[in-house]
C-alpha cells in the first residue's frame, strides 16, 4: 500500500515531521518500507506556455519558442522536443534554475541562437523514470505557477507494508485514522452526500449467491462525457500510490478504492442484458478478463453474470466484454462487499492477484458501500458529468459478517502487558480505533467496527492497547525460573560429539539442500523410492533427497572445479524415503573424501585416500559410542563392488554404508581420482553403552602370533568372527597385523598373521594350556574356514 | 719389568686419547682390562715371582691399572659429551616447517550459530526438540491458527507433496508437537530446517529458523521482552538497543517484530539496514489461544510466548556475510572461514 503523505496530512495533520510521522507508523504496526519524494530536488521551475514557434536557422531538430512564463515579456527557449508546439503549455525552468543532479540553467546559445531557459520533461524533473517529450500541463495550467505548488511536488510517497491482518488499512482512510489515534487527533474523512436522483432508470439485480455476496449495491450512471478527463490533481494522487491514470470512471473507482478501501466496478450498461446475477460460476464457463487473459472457471468461484455471460470474477476483475471503453455513455456502477471466504485463493488459483481481490480477501468494511458509490458517484459527476439513477440493492443482513463484542478486563491488561490504564485512556483508544465502548464490572465491553477483521477476542484487544500505547513503553522484565535441574544422560551422545569428531579429522562441515535433481538422485540411489515436490523451484531441486551423497557429490564437484584438490566434507541431515507406501524421515551423517590423505607437504611423498583411511574414520566415530560395527562386504550400484561395506550394528541392524563411488560415476560425474563415501544412521552412532567396570587381571599377559593360510575369498573379518566364535574366554584380543601373497602361499591363496593376547584371572598360563587353547581354536578354523597353520 | 709397565701404561693411555668413539674406547678397555688383556695378563704373570717380589710389583701393576681406569672414565665422559654433541647436531631441524598429517577443520557457520543460540537458552533450562521437515498441512498450518485460504499461507510460498503434506515452513510445527504430548510447564527450543518456494538474491528455498516457546502460568509480555532482549545481546555479545513492533503472526497475540540496532553502522544507517538503523531479527508474541485450544492446553490456566527467528540471517550480521545463497554453495573458501 503506498500513500501521499500530503493526501494523508489533507485528513489528519498531526505537527510532526515525515520522519517521525513514518516512524509512528512502524511502531504501530503499521511497517514502512520506504519512503520516496514524489519529485527530486529542484527549482525555478513554472507553468509556462509557448506562445510562438519557428524552425531553428541551423537545426533541424531545434525550435525557437517565444515562451510566456508568466512576466511581462516572453521570453526565448530554444527547445528540441518532437511535442513542443504553441498553445502548449509545460514546465519551463528560468535563467538560475537547479534541476535534479545539480543541474543550473543558464543564459546559453544553441547553434548560435540564444537561449533564456530550458522546457521540461517529467524525467528532467524527477517526477518520472523516463519520458518521451515535454511534460504536457493541462490548459487550465496557471502561467507563473511554481510548478512545484501547482504539482504539489512537495510531497512523499509513504509505502507501507501491511500484515494481513490490518486491511483496514488498505485506504488513506484507515491510515489516517491510526495516524489520528496515536496522535491524540481527529481525522475528517472523505464527503459522504447523496448525489441527487435526475431518472429513475435501474437495472434489476439478482444475487443467488448472498452468502458470497451479502451486500450488491448498482446505479446508472447515464449520458457521462466521453471526452472528459481525468483532473491532474487525481491523476497525480493515483500515480503517488502506484496507480496509471486510465480514463475518468476507471479513475474514480481506484481513486474511492485508495480513499475509502472500497473497490468497485464500472460496466459499460449497453453490453449487459439485465437481470444482473451474483452466482456460482458453471463448470468450464469461459470469462475474458480486463488484463486479456482467457480463464476457464470451475463452479466455485463468484461471477457477476447478465442474461448472456459472466461478466466479471467477482472482487477480482471484471470482464473484458462489458468493459467501460472511451466510448461508453451510460454506466452501470457496481459497490459490492464479498465474504473474504469466497474471494480468498481465487485471484491465486487464476494466477491474478488486483487490488481489489488484495482488499476482499483480508476484508472490506461492509457498511461502506452506501458512503463508496455516492462517493464515486459525486466523482463521475463532477469529471465526466451524467445523469445518476437511484441505487439498487440486494442486502442479506444475516449473511453480514458479525461483530460481537469482546470483553477486556482491567486485571488482564495489568497481567499480560503489565501497565495499568484508566478509563478515559482505553475510551481514548478504542474510540479513536473505531470501536465501541462500555464499561462493565471488571474491565470493559468492546464491538469492534465493520471494518476491523481482526479482532474477536481479549488477546486482539490487548494487542490493540500495546500498540498504541507503544510496545517499547511496556515493561520487560528478567524471566524468574521455576527451573528442574538439567540433565547429563549418558547413553547418548550429542551429534555434537560426532560432528567435533569428523572435524578434528579434517573434514568440512557442508550443508546441502534437501532436495536434488532427480537425475542425480537416479544416478547414487537408483533403487531408492523417492518423494517428488509438486511444485519444485526448478528441475535440479525437485525430488527429496534418499542420501545425503548427492548433495555432498555436487559440493565436492563445486570446490575441484575452483582449485580444490583435496576435499574432505560431512553433513549431518535428513533423508526422505518411501517404504512400504510410508515417508520416512531419517536422520543421516555422512562423508566424502577425494584427493589426497594430506594437504601437500615437505615431509612425505602424499598419496591419495583409499578405502581404509575413512574406514578409520567411521570406526572413530563407532568408538566414541563404545560399541563396535560390523562391517561386511556388499554390493551397491554407485559404489564399487571390491570396495563396499554395509555397515551394522552389533545386532546385525544394516545402519549404513561405506565405500569407493564407483569408478564410472566417478568418470561420469567429473571427478579424476577415486572418491569415498559414507553414510549412517544418527540414532545408531548416538547409542552409546554407560561404561561399566571390568577388574583387572593381577597376572602377565602372553602373546602368540600364528600365521593362517587361507583361500583369497576368506575376509579377515571371517576369521576374526570364527576365533570369537570358539567361546575361549582367555583371548582378550585379537589383532591381524600382516596379510601375504606371493612366493611361498599359492596362488588363490593368502597368509594371515595374527597375534592373540591371553589372560587369566587367576593364575598364569602355562604352555601346555597355551598349547591346548590353541589346538582347540585351529581345529576350529580348519573346519569353518578350511585355515591351515602356515609354517 | 716396570720399565716395560710404564712403556705399556704410555701405549695404553695413547690409545685411550686415540679412541674416537665409545665403541672404540671399549675396545681399548678390553685390551687391557678384559680377562685377556694387558694388565689381567701382568697380574697373572705376578704369580711366578718370589713372594718378596710379588707385592712390590703388584703394587706398580695397581697403580697403573688406577691410572689407565681413571684415564678411561675421563675418556669416556669426554667422548659421551661429543657423542652428545654430535647426536644433537645431527638431530637439529627446522622448526618453521609446518607439522604433518591431518588438520583440523571447521563447522558450518549455521551450525556455529545453531549452537550458540542452543547454548544460550539451555543456560536457563530450555531443551532441544527437533521435528519432521515433512509435515502434514494441520502442523505447519491449521493447529497454528492458519486455516486454509488465509492470507497467511500466500505469504508462505509452500512446497507441496500432495494438497495436505507440505515441506515444513517454518519450525512452530514443533510447538504444536511438543504441547500435544507433554504439559507445561515448557521451556523449548526447535531449531531446523524451513522451507519456503522463493529463490533469489535474499532467498534460499531452504534455510533455517529456531523457534523457542515458554509456557507456564502467568507468563506475561514483559517476560517475553526480557528473554529476547538478553538473548539478542548474549548473542551479539554487545549491549545493543532493540525494539519492538506490533506485527502480525496468526498464532500469536500479540504479536512482535524485533528490531536490533544496525550492527554494521551501529544504527547509523546504512545499506544493509536500508538506511533505517534497524535490523529486522525475529518474530514473537504471546502464543494464541487457538493454539492452545489445538493442543489442549487450558488458556486460562496457562500463557506462554513464542518467538522466531533465522539462523542465516543472525549468522550473517554476527559475521559479517553479505549473500545469503554463500551458505549452500559450501565453497571450502568460505566454509573454512569459520573454524
Amino acid at each position: 500500500m503506498q500513500v501521499s503523505e500530503a493526501w494523508l496530512r489533507e485528513l489528519v495533520n498531526p505537527p510532526v515531521d515525515t520522519a517521525t510521522l513514518v516512524a509512528q507508523l512502524t511502531m504501530a504496526g503499521l511497517e514502512v518500507d520506504a519512503v520516496q519524494p514524489v519529485a527530486a530536488e529542484f527549482n525555478g521551475v513554472v507553468v509556462a506556455e509557448v506562445v510562438s514557434m519557428i524552425q531553428h536557422p541551423n537545426a533541424d531538430k531545434l525550435r525557437i519558442c517565444q515562451v510566456n512564463v508568466g512576466e511581462a515579456e516572453p521570453l526565448q527557449i530554444v527547445c528540441g522536443a518532437s511535442n513542443v508546439r504553441p498553445g502548449l503549455k509545460i514546465p519551463a525552468a528560468l535563467i538560475g534554475a537547479v534541476l535534479p543532479g545539480d543541474f543550473k540553467i543558464q543564459k546559453s546559445k544553441l547553434r548560435g541562437e540564444l537561449s533564456f531557459g530550458m522546457l521540461c520533461s517529467e524525467k528532467e524533473l524527477g517526477i518520472a523514470a523516463s519520458s518521451s517529450g515535454l511534460m504536457e500541463l493541462p490548459d487550465d495550467a496557471p502561467v507563473g505557477t511554481n510548478i512545484r505548488d501547482y504539482l504539489a511536488l512537495n510531497d512523499n510517497v509513504i509505502e507501507l507494508g501491511l500484515t494481513p491482518n490490518r486491511a483496514d488499512c488498505l485506504s488513506v482512510e484507515g491510515v489516517a485514522r491510526e495516524v489520528a489515534v496515536l496522535n491524540n487527533l481527529s481525522f475528517s474523512s472523505a464527503s459522504t452526500a447523496v448525489v441527487p436522483v435526475e431518472h429513475q432508470d435501474t437495472l434489476a439485480i439478482n444475487v443467488e449467491a448472498s452468502d458470497a455476496c451479502p451486500v450488491y449495491l448498482g446505479r446508472l450512471i447515464k449520458g457521462i462525457n466521453p471526452d472528459a478527463v481525468t483532473p491532474l490533481w487525481m491523476q497525480e494522487r493515483l500515480r503517488r500510490c502506484g496507480i496509471r491514470s486510465l480514463s475518468p470512471v476507471v479513475d474514480v473507482t481506484n481513486y474511492v478504492l485508495i480513499e475509502l478501501g472500497q473497490p468497485l466496478h464500472a460496466f459499460d450498461a449497453d453490453k449487459l442484458q439485465a437481470p444482473i446475477v451474483v452466482r456460482r460460476s458453471r463448470q468450464a464457463e469461459p470469462l475474458a478478463l480486463l488484463n486479456d487473459q482467457s480463464i476457464e472457471l470451475d463452479g466455485q468461484a463468484i461471477v457477476i453474470a447478465d442474461q448472456n455471460q459472466a461478466l466479471a470474477l467477482a472482487g477480482v476483475m471484471g470482464g473484458k466484454d462489458s468493459a467501460v471503453s472511451d466510448q461508453t455513455r451510460d454506466i452501470f456502477l457496481e459497490c459490492a462487499f464479498f465474504n473474504p471466504i469466497s474471494v480468498a485463493g481465487k485471484a491465486r488459483h487464476f494466477g491474478l492477484h488486483t487490488d481489489s481481490s488484495h482488499r476482499f480477501e483480508r476484508g472490506v468494511d461492509f457498511t461502506l458501500q452506501q458512503r463508496a458509490i455516492e462517493r464515486a458517484t459525486q466523482l463521475i459527476v463532477e469529471i465526466a458529468g451524467g445523469s445518476v439513477g437511484p441505487i439498487s440493492q440486494a442486502i442479506v443482513e444475516s449473511a453480514l459478517p458479525q461483530r460481537l463484542a469482546v470483553n477486556l478486563r482491567q486485571q488482564r491488561i495489568e497481567k499480560v502487558l503489565g501497565i495499568s490504564l484508566d478509563n478515559q485512556e482505553i475510551t481514548r483508544i478504542f474510540e479513536g480505533l473505531g470501536m465501541q465502548v462500555a464499561q462493565t464490572a471488571d474491565g470493559w465491553s468492546i464491538t469492534p467496527p465493520g471494518f476491523r477483521f481482526d479482532i474477536a477476542i481479549e488477546e486482539d484487544l490487548l494487542e490493540e492497547i500495546g500498540r498504541i500505547y507503544g510496545y517499547n513503553n511496556l515493561p520487560s522484565s528478567s524471566l524468574l525460573m521455576r527451573a528442574a535441574l538439567g540433565k547429563a544422560p549418558e547413553g547418548q551422545l550429542a551429534i555434537a560429539r560426532l560432528q567435533d569428531c569428523l572435524v578434528d579429522r579434517g573434514y568440512q562441515e557442508a550443508i546441502t539442500y534437501s532436495f536434488i535433481d532427480e537425475a542425480m538422485q537416479n544416478t547414487i540411489a537408483p533403487n531408492d523410492e523417492f518423494i517428488r515436490i509438486q511444485n519444485p523451484i526448478s528441475s535440479e531441486l525437485a525430488v527429496m533427497r534418499t542420501t545425503l551423497w548427492g548433495g555432498l557429490l555436487n559440493a565436492a564437484l563445486y570446490n575441484l572445479n575452483r582449485q580444490q584438490t583435496r576435499v574432505r566434507l560431512f553433513e549431518a541431515g535428513l533423508k526422505f524415503t518411501r517404504v512400504n507406501g510410508e515417508t520416512q524421515q531419517t536422520k543421516m551423517l555422512a562423508g566424502l573424501v577425494v584427493g589426497h590423505i594430506n594437504s601437500e607437504q615437505w615431509a612425505e611423498k602424499s598419496r591419495n585416500v583409499d578405502f581404509f583411511d575413512v574406514k578409520a574414520d567411521v570406526e572413530a566415530l563407532f568408538a566414541l559410542t563404545g560399541t563396535a560395527a560390523v562391517f561386511e562386504a556388499t554390493q551397491y550400484p554407485s559404489l564399487h563392488p571390491g570396495q563396499s561395506a554395509k555397515i551394522s550394528d552389533s545386532n546385525g541392524k544394516p545402519i549404513g554404508l561405506l565405500g569407493m563411488l564407483h569408478p564410472n560415476l566417478e568418470k561420469q560425474l567429473g571427478f579424476d581420482s577415486p572418491v569415498f563415501l559414507f553414510e549412517l544412521e544418527q540414532e545408531a552412532v548416538l547409542e552409546r553403552a554407560v561404561p561399566k567396570f571390568s577388574p583387572l587381571s593381577k597376572f602377565p599377559s602372553v602373546r602368540r602370533d600364528i600365521a593362517l593360510l587361507v583361500e583369497d575369498s576368506v575376509s579377515a573379518g571371517a576369521i576374526t568372527h570364527c576365533i570369537k566364535s570358539c567361546n575361549e574366554t582367555l583371548i582378550r584380543e585379537i589383532q591381524i597385523f600382516d596379510i601375504y601373497r606371493g612366493q611361498g602361499v599359492a596362488e588363490g591363496y593368502k597368509s594371515v598373521a595374527l597375534s592373540l593376547v591371553l589372560q587369566e584371572f587367576t593364575q598364569t598360563l602355562t604352555d601346555a594350556e597355551i598349547d591346548a587353547l590353541f589346538k582347540r581354536v585351529l581345529d576350529v578354523l580348519a573346519t569353518e574356514l578350511n585355515a591351515k597353520l602356515r609354517d | 719389568m716396570s720399565a716395560s709397565i710404564e712403556e705399556i701404561l704410555t701405549q695404553a693411555l695413547q690409545e685411550l686419547a686415540h679412541a674416537k668413539d665409545l665403541n672404540q674406547l671399549d675396545q681399548v678397555r678390553v685390551n687391557y682390562l678384559g680377562k685377556k688383556g694387558v694388565f689381567t695378563e701382568q697380574m697373572k704373570e705376578l704369580g711366578k715371582l718370589e713372594p718378596e717380589q710379588r707385592r712390590s710389583a703388584g703394587q706398580v701393576i695397581n697403580t697403573v691399572k688406577n691410572s689407565f681406569q681413571e684415564a678411561l672414565d675421563a675418556r669416556k665422559v669426554s667422548l659421551e659429551a661429543e657423542e652428545l654433541q654430535a647426536r644433537l647436531a645431527s638431530e637439529c631441524v627446522d622448526v618453521t616447517l609446518p607439522g604433518r598429517g591431518q588438520t583440523t577443520s571447521g563447522l558450518h557457520p549455521v551450525t556455529i550459530t545453531l549452537r550458540r543460540i542452543a547454548k544460550i537458552f539451555a543456560s536457563v533450562g530450555f531443551d532441544v526438540v527437533e521435528g519432521p521437515e515433512i509435515e502434514d498441512d494441520y502442523h505447519n498450518f491449521g493447529a497454528l491458527n492458519i486455516p486454509e485460504h488465509h492470507p497467511a499461507r500466500a505469504m508462505h510460498d509452500t512446497f507441496y507433496f500432495d494438497p495436505h503434506t507440505v515441506l515444513r515452513t517454518h519450525t512452530s510445527p514443533v510447538q504444536i508437537r511438543v504441547m500435544e504430548s507433554e504439559q507445561p510447564p515448557l521451556k523449548v527450543i526447535a531449531p531446523g530446517r524451513v522451507y519456503r518456494c522463493d529463490s533469489d538474491l535474499t532467498h534460499t528455498p531452504m534455510f533455517h529458523q529456531v523457534e523457542g516457546f515458554l509456557v507456564d502460568k502467568d507468563v506475561s509480555f514483559a517476560d517475553l521482552k526480557g528473554v529476547v532482549f538478553e538473548f539478542l545481546r548474549a548473542f551479539f555479545e554487545k549491549d545493543i538497543q532493540v525494539r519492538f513492533r506490533p506485527s502480525y503472526f496468526p498464532f500469536t497475540e500479540p504479536s512482535a517484530e524485533v528490531d536490533i540496532e544496525c550492527v554494521i553502522c551501529d544504527g547509523q544507517g546504512c545499506r544493509v539496514c536500508s538506511h533505517t538503523g534497524w535490523l529486522e531479527v525475529m518474530g514473537c508474541g504471546m502464543i494464541h489461544p487457538e493454539v492452545f485450544k489445538s493442543v489442549n492446553i487450558d488458556h486460562q490456566q496457562f500463557s506462554g510466548f513464542a518467538f522466531g527467528m533465522g539462523v542465516e540471517r543472525l549468522a550473517m550480521l554476527r559475521y559479517g556475510i553479505n549473500d545469503l545463497r554463500m551458505f549452500f554453495e559450501n565453497d571450502l573458501k568460505f566454509l573454512q572461514q569459520f573454524k
